[in-house]
Order: C-alpha cells, then sequence, then structure tokens
C-alpha cells in the first residue's frame, strides 16, 4: 500500500503527529466530543417521544367529532395546547409565544457569533456587548419558559372530565393533564425541562466567561477561544431548541 | 530526579513545568488526586481488582445454590446474615440480587472500568509519546466519579431490602415499581444513582482519550503508525461515548417513572387488583434504549482486550502483527455494527419479527469483521518464535475463548433459534466465553505485559503459568457444560429447579460439577492476588525492555516520572511491528530507530524514506511500508 512519499519540509502533513490536526485545540475538541454524546441524549428522549406519541391515533374530525377537544383517547394538536399569549388572556393564538421563544434564543446564537467574531478580533469591549446580549437573550429564553411552563400547568377554563368519576381536571402535571394522555404533559415536562437545564447551565457558563472577558483574563491569556467554546455549545442548545419545537409544537 | 535536571538545557516550558511538579509532590498529590495518567490507571486497576473479588464472591454464592440446593449454609450466616434463611438456605430474593450485582460488577465496574480505565488511561500517553493526558483534571475527575460510583453500589449491598434484584439490564415494570420486590426499592434507586455517576466518569474518561489519541501524537506517530492498542482503546472511547448517553436518558425516565409518577414504561399494571395511574407508557421502549447502549457495551469491554492480544501477540510471536490494517477495519468495522443489532437481545420481547430478520441479518454480519481478527491473530503465531510469557499464554487463551464462545454467537443470532435458547443457561454460556471470559483474559494479558512498565519489577512467570493454566481450564470447565444445561433449557435467574424431575434428577450433577469447578476457579486467582502484590514490592528488578518491544513506552526510565520522557519526547519513524525483520540484526526493530539507520533491512520504498530523513532530520511521509 506504499504510496507517495510526499516530501515534507517545514511544513508537516495534518494527520503525521507532533501537531495538533488542524490546529485545533484539545478543549475545543473536548467541546465537540462532548456535543456529540449529549446529541445522542437528546436522541433518546426524542425517540422516546416519537415512539409513546405514535401508539396513540391522530385527532380525527370523522370519528372524534368535528371540533377538537381534548381527550385522552388521541394526542392533543400542538395548536389547541399552546394558544396563549401574555396580557391576550381568552384570545385563540396559536404558537404566537413559542415563535417569538425561538425567534429569541436564535436571536441569541446570532449576538454569541458577534461575540466569537469579536473575541477573533480581541475587541474586549465588543465581546463585553455581545456576551451580554447572549446572557440577556438566554435569560429571556428561560423566562418565557417559565411563563409557558406555568401556563401549561394552570390550564384552561373549559378542563377535562374525569374518567372515574366527573370531577374536572384543569392544567397539568406529571400524572394527570387535561390535554390528552398522561404522556403528552411527561413528555413535554420532561424534554423541554431537559432543555431548559441545558439552556441554563449554557447562561451561566456564559456569565462565567462574561466575567472573565470583564476583568482581563482573556486579555492576559492571549487569546479568546473560551468565547468560542462556550459558543459551540450555545449554539448547540438553540439547534436542539429546533428540534425539540418541531416535535412538541409544529408535527 | 538529577538525570531530568541534566535535560533542563533544551527543554521547553511544558516540560519544566512537568519537573517542578515533580518536586512538589505530596502523597496526597502523588497517590490520591494525582493528575499522573500511569498513577490513575493504577487506581483504576486496583479498584478494579478489588471488584473482581466481590463479583466473583457473588457468583460462587448463587453457584453453591445452583449446585447444592440442598446443602446447609448457615456457615455463611457471619457474613450475610439474615440473607440464610433459619433453615440454612440462601434467601431467594438475595438470589436475584446476587445474579444482578454480579452482572453489573463485572460488566460495568470490571471490564469497562477496570479494563478501558486501567489500559487507555495507562497506555496510551505513554505508546503514543505524550506527557499526559490532554486533561490530566478531568482524569482525575473521571475516577474519582468511578470512585464516587462503587461507593454508592458498594454500600447498596449492606442495605436492609438488598440491593438492586431486577437483572443487570433493570428493565421495568419490575425495578419502576417500588412495591415490586425489596430489590426494587433503595437498592434500586442507589443503582441507578451509581449507574448515573459512572456513566459522568466513563464520559469524562472517553473524552479524555479520543483527544488525547488525535491531539498529542509524537512527531512522525501517523495514524497509520499507532499500535492496534491505541487505536482498539481509540475506537472503543468512541463507542462509550455516543452509547453511554442513551442508557443516562434511559436512566433519567427511569428514574422518574419511579420517583415521580410518571409513565414512560408504565401502562395497564394491577397490583393486588388496584390499578396503577399510569397509562401509555411502553416498557419494550426501555429495552431498545437500554440495548443501544447494552449491545455495544460488550464492544466497549471486548476491544480493549483485542488491542492488548493484538499487541502482545505480535511481539511475543516475533512477528509483524498479520494484516495491520486488516485489523484496523475490522475494529471499525465492529464498532459500525455495535450499533445496529441492539435489537437482538429482544426477539421474544414482542418486537415485529420482520424487524426481528433485519437485526438478525446484521448481527451475523459481525461474524465477519471478528473472523477476520481472529484468523490474523491465528497468522500472525503461524511459523512465529512464540516466546510463552504468561501474558502471550493470556492473550492465546482469549483467542481460544473468543472461537469458543462466538461459535455459539451464530447460533444465538438467528432469531428463529433464539426463540428456544432465549435466556436459558446456553446465552450464559455464550458471553460468558465471548465477553466475559474473553475480556478477563485480555485484561490478565495486559496485567502480566506491563507490570513491569508499571511497577518497574518483573511480576513472578512460573506462577503465571500456573494461574494461567488453572484459569484456562477452569473456565471451560465452568461454562462448557453450561451449553448442554441450557440446551436442555433451564432458564437463568432462577432460584431453583427442583420441582422439575429432569432438571433435579438428571443435570443436578452437571450443575454440581460447574459449582466446584467455578470454587476451583476463583480460588486460583488469589495465586494471581499474591503474585502481583508480593512482585510489587518484591519482584526482580524490570529491565529497560523485557520483552523486546519496539513501542514507545519501553523507551522511558524503568520507572517514569509524571511526564514520562525525562527528556525530549522521541520521534517516531516507522511502525510498531518491525518484528524479525529480514536483513536486521536483532529480531526486534523499535519505532524510534530511524530507516537510515537500517540499511541492512530496508525494502527499497524504505530507502527512499530513509533519504528524505537524511535530507530534512525528521522526515515528513504520508504512508507507512507494507
Amino acid at each position: 500500500m506504499a504510496t507517495t512519499a510526499t516530501i515534507k519540509s517545514p511544513s508537516k502533513s495534518t494527520w503525521s503527529g507532533g501537531q495538533a490536526p488542524m490546529k485545533a485545540s484539545y478543549g475545543k475538541l473536548m467541546m465537540w466530543f462532548f456535543l456529540l454524546s449529549d446529541a445522542f441524549t437528546f436522541s433518546a428522549l426524542l425517540i422516546t417521544y416519537g415512539v409513546i406519541r405514535y401508539s396513540y391515533p391522530q385527532y380525527n374530525p370523522e370519528i372524534h367529532g368535528e371540533v377538537f377537544k381534548f381527550s385522552t383517547e388521541y394526542w392533543p394538536i400542538p395548536d389547541y395546547v399552546f394558544d396563549g399569549v401574555p396580557f391576550l388572556h381568552g384570545m385563540h393564538l396559536p404558537l404566537i409565544f413559542v415563535s417569538i421563544m425561538t425567534f429569541i434564543l436564535i436571536l441569541s446564537s446570532v449576538t454569541m457569533v458577534l461575540a466569537v467574531e469579536a473575541g477573533h478580533r480581541r475587541d474586549r469591549k465588543d465581546v463585553e456587548k455581545w456576551m451580554l446580549w447572549t446572557i440577556v437573550g438566554g435569560l429571556t429564553f428561560l423566562g418565557c419558559q417559565a411563563w409557558e411552563w406555568s401556563h401549561f400547568i394552570t390550564g384552561k377554563e373549559e378542563g377535562l372530565k374525569g374518567v372515574a368519576d366527573a370531577t374536572k381536571f384543569f392544567g397539568a402535571n406529571l400524572v394527570q393533564n387535561q390535554y390528552g394522555p398522561q404522556g403528552f404533559a411527561d413528555l413535554f415536562f420532561f424534554i423541554t425541562g431537559f432543555h431548559g437545564t441545558h439552556v441554563f447551565s449554557g447562561v451561566v457558563l456564559n456569565f462565567i466567561v462574561f466575567y472573565n472577558v470583564v476583568v482581563g483574563t482573556y486579555d492576559k491569556r492571549g487569546h479568546y477561544e473560551m468565547v468560542e467554546k462556550v459558543g459551540l455549545y450555545w449554539h448547540f442548545v438553540d439547534l436542539v431548541w429546533v428540534f425539540v419545537f418541531t416535535f412538541f409544537y409544529l408535527i | 530526579m538529577s538525570e531530568i535536571k541534566t535535560q533542563n538545557v533544551h527543554i521547553d516550558s511544558h516540560e519544566e513545568h512537568h519537573d517542578d511538579h515533580a518536586h512538589h509532590e505530596t502523597f496526597i498529590s502523588k497517590y490520591i488526586f494525582t493528575t499522573d495518567h500511569k498513577m490513575i490507571g493504577k487506581q483504576f486497576l486496583m479498584t478494579g481488582i478489588f471488584w473482581a473479588l466481590i463479583g466473583g464472591a457473588l457468583s460462587l454464592i448463587f453457584r453453591i445454590q445452583l449446585g447444592f440446593p440442598e446443602a446447609d449454609i448457615s456457615w455463611m450466616r457471619p457474613m450475610l446474615g439474615e440473607w440464610i434463611t433459619p433453615e440454612g438456605r440462601l434467601d431467594p430474593e438475595f438470589y436475584l440480587a446476587l445474579v444482578t450485582m454480579h452482572g453489573t460488577i463485572m460488566v460495568f465496574f470490571v471490564l469497562t472500568a477496570g479494563l478501558s480505565g486501567t489500559f487507555s488511561n495507562f497506555l496510551i500517553p505513554l505508546q503514543i509519546g505524550a506527557r499526559d493526558m490532554a486533561s490530566g483534571f478531568m482524569n482525575m475527575l473521571s475516577y474519582w466519579f468511578f470512585f464516587a460510583s462503587s461507593v454508592v453500589m458498594f454500600s447498596s449491598l449492606f442495605i436492609e431490602t438488598g440491593p438492586a434484584a431486577g437483572g443487570w439490564v433493570v428493565y421495568p415494570p419490575l425495578s419502576a415499581l417500588e412495591q415490586a420486590i425489596p430489590g426494587s426499592g433503595l437498592g434500586m434507586t442507589m443503582w441507578l444513582v451509581a449507574m448515573a455517576l459512572f456513566i459522568v466518569s466513563t464520559l469524562l474518561g472517553g473524552i479524555n482519550y479520543i483527544t488525547t489519541v488525535i491531539n498529542l501524537r509524537t512527531e512522525g506517530m501517523s495514524f497509520s503508525r499507532l499500535p492496534l492498542t491505541i487505536w482498539a482503546f481509540f475506537i472503543t472511547a468512541v463507542i462509550g461515548l455516543l452509547s453511554f448517553p442513551v442508557l443516562f436518558a434511559a436512566a433519567l425516565l427511569l428514574i422518574f417513572d419511579r420517583s415521580f409518577g410518571t409513565a414512560f414504561y408504565l401502562s395497564d399494571i394491577y397490583i393486588g387488583g388496584e390499578a396503577l395511574p399510569q397509562q401509555g407508557g411502553s416498557p419494550v421502549l426501555y429495552q431498545h434504549l437500554f440495548w443501544f447502549l447494552g449491545h455495544p457495551e460488550v464492544y466497549i469491554v471486548i476491544m480493549p482486550a483485542f488491542g492488548i492480544t493484538s499487541e502482545v501477540i505480535s511481539t511475543n510471536a516475533r512477528k509483524p502483527i498479520f494484516g495491520y490494517r486488516a485489523m484496523v477495519g475490522s475494529l471499525l468495522g465492529i464498532a459500525f455494527l455495535s450499533f445496529i443489532v441492539w435489537a437482538h437481545h429482544m426477539f421474544v420481547s414482542g418486537m415485529d419479527p420482520f424487524l426481528g430478520s433485519v437485526f438478525m441479518l446484521l448481527t451475523l454480519v459481525i461474524a465477519v469483521p471478528s473472523a477476520v481478527k481472529v484468523f490474523n491473530y491465528l497468522t500472525t503465531l503461524w511459523k512465529g518464535n512464540i516466546v510463552f510469557t504468561p501474558g502471550m499464554l493470556f492473550s492465546i487463551g482469549l483467542v481460544s475463548l473468543f472461537i469458543s464462545g462466538g461459535l455459539t454467537g451464530i447460533f444465538l443470532g438467528n432469531s428463529a433459534i433464539d426463540i428456544q435458547l432465549h435466556d436459558t443457561y446456553f446465552v450464559v454460556a455464550h458471553f460468558h466465553l465471548v465477553m466475559g471470559s474473553a475480556a478477563f483474559f485480555g485484561m490478565m494479558a495486559g496485567v502480566y505485559h506491563w507490570f513491569p512498565k508499571m511497577f518497574g519489577r518483573m511480576i513472578n512467570a512460573k506462577l503465571g503459568y500456573v494461574h494461567f493454566w488453572l484459569t484456562f481450564a477452569g473456565v471451560y470447565l465452568v461454562f462448557f457444560p453450561m451449553h448442554y444445561i441450557g440446551i436442555a433449557g433451564f432458564p437463568r435467574r432462577y432460584y431453583t429447579w427442583s420441582s422439575f424431575e429432569t432438571f433435579s434428577n438428571i443435570f443436578q450433577d452437571l450443575n454440581a460439577f460447574v459449582t466446584i469447578a467455578a470454587i476451583i476457579t476463583f480460588a486460583a486467582q488469589f495465586i494471581f492476588l499474591f503474585n502481583f502484590f508480593y512482585s510489587i514490592y518484591r519482584g526482580r528488578r524490570a529491565p529497560q525492555n523485557p520483552w523486546h518491544s519496539n513501542t514507545l513506552e519501553w523507551t522511558t526510565p524503568i520507572e517514569p516520572g509524571h511526564g514520562n520522557w525525562p527528556g525530549a519526547i522521541p520521534t517516531v519513524y516507522r511502525w510498531p511491528y518491525d518484528y524479525s525483520k529480514p536483513g536486521a540484526a536483532d529480531d526486534y526493530i523499535p519505532q524510534t530507530v530511524p530507516y537510515s539507520e537500517t540499511p541492512e533491512s530496508n525494502t527499497d520504498f524504505e530507502n527512499e524514506l530513509a533519504a528524505l530523513e537524511k535530507e530534512s532530520g525528521v522526515e515528513e511521509v504520508d504512508e507507512t511500508k507494507e
């Protein structure tokens, strides 16, 4: 299998040892591999979602009645579950609020890109500014999620009649919910909660990095690679939200 | 230390740092919270040995129950207390806990942490020419998470309701409902906590192994010059990185089902006539998630053993490994296939039979890369100048066990035959040979082979031979009869079969035989233990390169300090398997010898490389020779 012996010279080939291939630092590599493994965790959870969801029938107007109503017989249509917006009580505004949340999170990814770019220029003021906006975006998303959760937990006026007795149940917890099968709320809490935990730890990491930027740690170190590393994590968390959003809200 | 100082002239700041470090070493920073990969490797080894003894002892207790169900075992009461009934029998609930803990301990704590943890840590930096792991701190954390996990798992052995008892696979609903059996209570909770910690440890370790291999190879150590040990550890770490998170997800969902009333795995369950509120979950879903880890896990266990065996067999056959690229390719093939065969554990779980046939096909395909490895081991041995060191014997033992156990895998992989054999002792025999014993033999081969590098002394070879032959014969005597017991239909995990005429009369003597063999095999391990600890302190001093091996670890001082090489890290010029090269003066040429120094044994192509070396000091080359 002897192929060509390329003449070396000062510049060496990428994989022949004695250097980090493609100049990637070990820290950045570690972050990539961690994200790879985290992606498998989320995949497992989303597959769980798929398995449980498709064990239930879809809502079908011919069988279940022309007007959609919540029932434990079939999986709810997300448009009817997530139709609340703060201060606009009683209006049917499907997915408006969650779209705003998603937009904010994606914007925070944009500001993170700008922070990384400023880091490359070693412009401390700019890094500070964009990191701060990223943190604000993350916190806003978490705040929105808190409202979304409490709205989901409190429930809607109509409620759902219990099977065993005539009492009505409002809102949702891990055991019961007014929107449909038990698994619907269980999965909603677990997966958006697991994602929210990731966002929260991302905000904490962003804050630590922001603090280090402000006190000049990275100036002293001579590079802003930490910003890049938390940036990778932040984009990943964003990307995961796109999938969570698709699974829970769109389909 | 003086040696290090003389080198100070030309060391870079990095080395100076390490030099520095050595001066301030205290007992705690050297032996306990150490960041030195060699010490961390030894920590994993010692903990692994501890767990192997516990796991082995547990198996003897239930083997006595299986072999001698009528025996009076009240003499165990001082140790097992209430788990021995007043009539002097083993408590049936505790029997279940014993098999569960034996499986968990052996698979995760001994053959994953004890094997990968020991040798990946110890060998990766030494064999690729690095001063330490990419992150020594994360490496330390990896051990201490494992230690914390061990403490939790060990404590669960002593609680009143007993440790987890739902089998090492902890299928719900048995594991999800606290009221199901005593072992599903606190013991199960502790099992889950311990496993969560264990997964964190594995991920920290794995990420470190991968980045170290990618980033810290020394000058000239291209991937095609990596020893096969490193290839194996590298690919093992990748498998672990991708499969353990899925177990993590599965365990989290199980925790919610157990403690917070969710219904991910539960549906339509009645206990004592009362319906449980959980609706809509799927227990088969858990099995899918579990086996998505569970199957790759068996390769996580066996692949480091393959790597060690490749290295030991080539060194001691004094021949280049046969088909280096095929060996790497088969590792990659096995790694890829390991992710798409998991459902062969679930042929009788209520899966679509068509899906079963797909998984059957993929499962049987694994026989191809496995056979490539076996044939390459045999062809490496063929006409070699074999040196039968204890490490070599254990490596050859691995090949033998892998063949014997692998053949039955071809039966079990057939979804139709599996209906008869599923959950019988045939399966137990199969995986104990192919993965349990084979991986254990690989681990032993590694310990015997790298003992001189670990402790600077030689381990006694004569005791090693006794240990090997007793273990080798013992393992076959234990597991071979189990095939017959399994074909007869004995189910695994059953406390007793005495109510079945056929089983109690015809096969009881075979079971008793297995038990006696197991006791002898276990006892033989104490020969190793004595030899191991005695040799650490009293063994003959090791020479620089006791096995005349080519790899880099033998170029370090006999007892390397933190940083491994006192001077500059050596440069690598060739692959690690130049044994008995025609024309060469010695029967081995270390990786650090340039081609320009071996004109007598060079091929034409290597002569070209030698010319390049001369031109520019250190050459840069695309490909190895072959």
